[in-house]
């Protein structure tokens, strides 16, 4: 079996039969991370020397016998903004270039006692800010399918490595799309669980209401697998919920009877790329060929997402990036004339344009005068784009859509200009602003060969039946089975 | 809402923002950032009386948990990651002039 693109499941097979080792897969990623990262650029850092001895380590518990956790000896990637002790987190930022966190977030706690090979840390746009992964301050990544375009973002490092075979799964986080988006660009599975349901500790917070951690996998029950062992209460994240998680892996395979499919005439406004489209529509006919009942549903204050989500997200942003100061950690100006100074100068140097801009924002709509006008207005609208989703989902299981209006766009297509890229997340910022689950499965290509995803939405912490609606579809079809280069 | 965004404004807010910006980006900002905000004047069209506003997806009230004392960050692991530090304190420029 090669091990490059096999999925968790396979590999897990494999480890448990006696077919493979930990130590054979871990050496098959380093081997492809070592032929594509260079090409890709979807790790920052790869930790060869401690994921090669876990492995061993593993291997050897397997051989004598011992118990071992429910990811033993497979490799998992994060997202550079989740922390694990003692490792740069730097969150592809000059601030926090050396930035070595004194702890371990809790889903770095959840992958190290399931036995995970953390094998490194991933690209992403600065404090996770950006659909395209350009925001880095570090390096460029690639879309392993067509490496003239973007991964999307701002886990496109998560999403390409996962794309390109050097891992089978890969953690990111999605506060307005930033898993699903990269997901749909890189023809890999991406999920974005229901505010709460995964603990936010040790997460670098962007906007702490619509942060949530998810897994990317290259096929659906990988993705349940990862979701399953990160999933569930922490005391140390107040918002995390306190609800046990399913055993997702369980119920995967069997298909959900009636189910009813949800189609928003919304979602197909202008904008909306033809090959996107004819992708999500041959969607809706696998669904109907499954025996679902596919209807109309309306989202009316859809089209004030965009609005909302850019004042809401900025103004969360502006207040947690205040910590930045030059004090207790991360970067600090060398020179500088007086406290405010350094403070000022220190910020000015360590951020990047796209973080400059959205703390800029926020502030304006946080800032005396503005508020009620911008930041409670965005609220208020938040609150009817949730009643929205209610209704929809008192009428069906889930919603079917597009994740993105285009596939991949080219590198440097949108960085000059925001207003722009902010609109290419039309589709996944519903989502964290209504605080439900959603998750992108590839469904598709364009006529250039860029992969399509199709979005499920469902209501809160129905994640299980998201992740069967969405293996029914890949049980359906092909899509899954193709890769970057054949 | 309608207003434009002065190089002004973007002074004015960058300094509430503690955050420098150089003469290129004070330009770039007030171009840009005036642009997003005419964007979302788009909001101005939804009727939002007696809407009552939404801070957080997942409205919790009153999590509690026992307070016990637990452990807490040893002194040196706390001071690893700073800029300036004296092996006991952070270390600031002196806040009130020169001493």
């Amino acid at each position: 079996m090669s091990i490059a693109h096999a999925t968790a499941g396979e590999l897990l097979a494999g480890l448990a039969g006696g077919s493979l080792t930990s130590l054979a897969i871990v050496e098959a990623c380093l081997a492809r991370i070592d032929a594509e990262n260079e090409r890709i650029g979807a790790f920052l850092s790869v930790d060869r020397e401690g994921a090669l001895a876990q492995a061993a380590e593993i291997d050897r518990r397997r051989a004598a016998g011992g118990p071992l956790g429910r990811l033993a000896g497979l490799p998992v990637a994060v997202k550079d903004n989740l922390c694990a002790k003692g490792q740069l987190a730097t969150c592809a930022s000059r601030m926090l270039a050396n930035f070595r966190p004194p702890y371990d977030a809790h889903v770095i706690e959840r992958l190290r006692s399931a036995d995970a090979v953390l094998l490194g840390r991933t690209n992403m746009d600065e404090f996770a800010m950006g659909s395209s992964t350009e925001n880095s301050a570090v390096q460029l990544t690639r879309n392993p399918w067509n490496t003239e375009r973007s991964p999307g973002g701002s886990s496109g490092g998560s999403a390409a490595a996962v794309a390109s075979g050097m891992v089978p799964l890969a953690l990111g986080s999605d506060t307005g799309g930033s898993i699903r988006q990269p997901a749909a660009f890189c023809g890999v599975v991406g999920m974005k669980p229901t505010y709460g349901r995964v603990s936010r500790y040790g997460l670098v917070a962007f906007a702490s209401s619509l942060d949530q951690i998810g897994p990317f996998a290259n096929d659906v029950a990988g993705g349940a697998l990862l979701l399953e062992v990160i999933a569930g209460h922490d005391p140390r994240d107040a918002t995390c919920v306190d609800r046990p998680a399913p055993e997702y892996s369980r119920e995967l395979d069997e298909p959900l009877a009636g189910l009813k499919v949800g189609v928003v005439a919304e979602h197909f406004s202008q904008g909306l790329d033809e090959g996107v489209r004819s992708a999500v529509e041959a969607a809706l006919e696998v669904y109907r060929g499954l025996g679902a009942e596919v209807s109309d549903v309306h989202l009316p204050h859809a089209k004030y997402g965009v609005a909302a989500y850019y004042l809401v997200a900025p103004s969360e942003a502006s207040s947690n990036l205040a910590r930045y100061d030059g004090v207790h950690y991360g970067h600090r100006a060398a020179e500088f004339e007086n406290m405010i100074d350094m403070y000022a100068r220190t910020r000015g140097e360590g951020f990047g344009p796209e973080v400059k801009r959205r703390i800029m924002l926020g502030t304006y709509a946080l800032s005396a005068g503005y508020y009620d006008a911008y930041y409670l207005k965005a609220l208020k609208v938040r609150r009817l784009i949730r009643n929205d989703y209610d209704a929809a989902f008192a009428q069906v299981d889930v919603i079917a859509a597009p994740v993105t209006p285009t596939p991949a766009f080219k590198i440097g297509e949108l960085i000059d200009d925001p207003l722009a890229m902010y609109l290419s997340d039309v589709y996944t910022l519903g989502a964290n602003l209504a605080g439900i689950p959603g998750i992108s499965v590839p469904a598709g290509f364009s006529r250039d060969r860029l992969p399509i995803g199709l979005q499920l939405l469902g209501p809160a912490f129905s994640e299980s039946r998201l992740l069967r609606a969405a293996r029914m579809f890949e049980g359906a079809t092909e899509w899954r089975r193709r890769r970057p280069g054949n | 809402m309608s207003r434009t965004f002065t190089r002004d404004d973007v002074a004015k807010v960058a300094s509430l923002a503690r955050l420098e910006l150089s003469e290129a980006e004070l330009d770039e900002h007030a171009a840009q950032l005036g642009r997003i905000l005419e964007y979302v004047e788009l909001l101005d069209a939804v009727s939002t009386d007696d809407v009552e506003p939404m801070a957080h997806a997942v409205e919790l009230v009153n999590v509690f948990r026992p307070d016990e004392p637990g452990e807490s960050l040893p002194r040196d692991a706390a001071l690893a990651n700073a800029p300036q530090t004296d092996g006991r304190y952070f270390l600031v420029p002196p806040i009130l002039g020169e001493v």
